[in-house]
């Protein structure tokens, strides 16, 4: 019992997970219930009372998903996870548990299209406002802050256009903001990148993508790092000072480097309800047991497509921080030396009408709205995924209206390539 | 021994050694984190004394609470010190007149009091600053899995099925150290500024 840290690959297959006392089941069992029988009053009042360990109804947790909880927790490094029905759901629960009316928060201004609506719209009529910044201009998000900031938000992997993100220096800024750093590290996964390591106080991923990995299931999740203190000067009164909802209990003092999760499951997904399927966890947890495998693969194959496209008469440029004279490579060799993930964009010389022609043309790419499948997918994310955006904006966000974006599968990386050439051909 | 990063075999070694646990601050009120903490560790079997000069002559689930380590009149393994850091010294002194010595002097998650720790050592007591042993106990046999907290422990073996008050067995396979790199690196960062 030495305490030796395995591999990677052997805590995608074995965290969280151990056989069932009860039947010597091996595989996690989908326990598919919604509630828990109570051993006697006296239990049931230490379960709604947080004193001790164990189940009371599928909203506030469930078996199955505690497995996945555990299991991302350990790869991505952090002391607890809660999981939830989506991505969006996820940074919904950690803004609830930062934010109060008239507060703020800063986020890069490259983001998922559907976290920026998320982040514009529907947050402002919470009274959360955000504040964006260029993640290309780290001083943008030091004069964003104000006394109201309580949270920095940025993405590992950009959405659409695959850029990385300088997460060692925008957490510097936080720390020195005295706000925690949250990092979206949906497309990088924790194979490729694990923010915590670079200071990062909170993840969040839809597992929806790479994590669950093959389109059929969403899901997402929050990992507390165990970083922040979130006791001084009643910023966070969620986690700092006593909660009516538990008869004074504070979470901090109680629950110590894993008060965070707690927060965002007693007091997020308890009230405000985004709880994950069983099944889904089921699903996404399967998943995760190839993640390393299917994660090099996606990478490999989205190398060899770039460079594929970067050489190719009709594109005009790609951008894909895999490759060498990419804007992103110093960092890609940073952050994410074993592949630079698998979503990227392009743009053809003949602009939107070209483009158009080659999602059509297209036979063994999906053109859908999903990344992180194990099939290879495309979209124009100018018409569909950042649609609701203005055309400043699309741009700003790598998503102008000549680009396509590329999602790579693990399909024979040769077989993409001659789709990709004949749709690109007259 | 090193303060910032428990190696997980010496907190196993000794919640799987104690016996008895006095545990200073406990409190009757039941959403402190002493009562989380006492009760929880009654219920693995732990033979515990409430210590609390402020309620004297009232009982904690069933047990007398004693004003002082002084006065329990019998042997005990281990002290756990449910005080702010600045209150430690004085109760690990009173610690040391005990005789027999305890065997492990434990300070609750929050509290750190190095000069203290160091007396204690220099007999030969074993300490653990910041910690939670229910937290440990829970973590240590993965029940604390329930709240999606990461146990830092692996297992392949079918664990007995669990009954209500029984003892878990805490001897599975760690993966490094008692906490998380980053969480264990933001705690020395904090005990340093402070």
């Amino acid at each position: 019992m030495s305490d030796r840290l395995p591999g990677f690959s052997t805590l995608a297959v074995h965290a969280g997970a151990q056989p069932d006392p009860t039947t010597g089941a091996r595989a996690t069992p989908i326990y598919q219930t919604t509630s828990f029988v109570f051993n006697d009053a006296d239990h049931a009042a230490s379960l709604f009372g947080l004193q001790a360990f164990g189940n009371i109804y599928t909203r506030i947790g469930n078996p199955t998903n505690a497995v996945l909880e555990e299991r991302v927790a350990a790869l991505e490094g952090g002391t607890a996870a809660l999981a939830v029905a989506s991505g969006h759901a996820a940074q919904v629960v950690v803004l609830q548990q930062l934010m109060q009316p008239g507060d703020e928060f800063i986020a890069a201004r490259k983001l998922y299209g559907g976290s920026i609506n998320q982040f514009t719209h529907a947050f402002k009529s919470f009274g959360w406002n955000v504040v964006w910044a260029d993640p290309d201009d780290i001083a943008s998000f030091e004069r964003a802050v104000t006394p109201r900031t309580k949270a920095i938000f940025i993405e590992s992997i950009a959405n659409p256009g695959g850029s990385i993100t300088d997460i060692e220096a925008i957490s510097t800024v936080a720390r020195k903001a005295g706000v925690p750093l949250i990092v979206d590290n949906t497309l990088a996964s924790p194979y490729l990148i694990r923010p915590i390591d670079h200071g990062a106080d909170i993840v969040v991923h839809s597992l929806t993508k790479f994590l669950g990995g093959h389109g059929n299931s969403l899901g997402g999740i929050i990992v507390d790092a165990g970083t922040f203190d979130w006791s001084t000067g009643g910023k966070y009164p969620m986690l700092s000072e006593p909660r009516p909802e538990y008869h004074g209990i504070k979470l901090q003092e109680t629950f110590g480097n894993f008060a965070f999760a707690i927060a965002c499951r007693v007091l997020g997904l308890r009230d405000l309800g985004p709880a994950l399927s069983p099944f889904n966890a089921f699903m996404i947890l399967t998943g995760i047991e190839t993640l390393p495998l299917r994660m090099q693969r996606h990478c490999d194959n989205a190398k060899a497509v770039a460079e594929f496209l970067a050489g190719h008469p009709a594109v005009a440029s790609v951008s894909y921080a895999g490759l060498p004279t990419d804007k992103y490579n110093r960092l890609a060799r940073k952050y994410a030396p074993k592949g630079a993930g698998a979503v990227f964009t392009f743009s053809l010389k003949g602009g939107y009408d070209a483009g158009v022609r080659l999602v059509s043309k297209l036979q063994l790419f999906s053109h859908l709205a999903n990344v992180g499948d194990t099939r290879s997918l495309v979209i124009h994310p100018a018409s569909t995924t950042h649609s609701q955006l203005d055309d400043a904006a699309k741009i700003k966000s790598g998503a102008g209206p000549d680009v396509v974006r590329l999602s790579i599968g693990i399909e024979d990386k040769e077989d993409l390539i001659a789709d990709l050439e004949q749709a690109l051909g007259a | 021994m090193n303060h910032d990063a428990y190696p997980d075999n010496y907190i196993r070694a000794i919640l799987n050694s104690v016996k008895s646990i006095a545990m200073v601050g406990a409190s009757p009120v039941n959403v402190r984190p002493s009562y989380f903490a006492f009760k929880y560790l009654a219920q693995r079997g732990y033979d515990m004394i409430p210590v609390n000069p402020g309620h004297v002559g009232k009982e904690l689930l069933g047990k007398p609470f004693v004003a002082s380590l002084s006065d329990i009149g019998h042997p005990i393994d281990m002290v756990d010190i449910f005080r702010n850091s600045s209150h430690i010294l004085p109760v690990v002194e009173e610690a040391l007149t005990l005789d027999p010595l305890p065997k492990v002097i434990w300070m609750q998650l929050g509290a750190r009091d190095d000069v203290a720790a160091a007396k204690a050592e220099s007999v030969g007591i074993k300490v653990v600053m910041n910690r939670c042993p229910k937290i440990e106990y829970g973590r240590l046999s993965s029940e604390i899995s329930w709240m999606g907290v990461n146990s830092r422990t692996l297992s392949s073996k079918r664990p007995p099925a669990p009954t209500q008050g029984m003892r878990l067995s805490l001897n599975r396979m760690s993966v490094g150290g008692g906490d998380t790199a980053a969480s264990d690196r933001a705690a020395k960062n904090k005990t340093e500024q402070s």
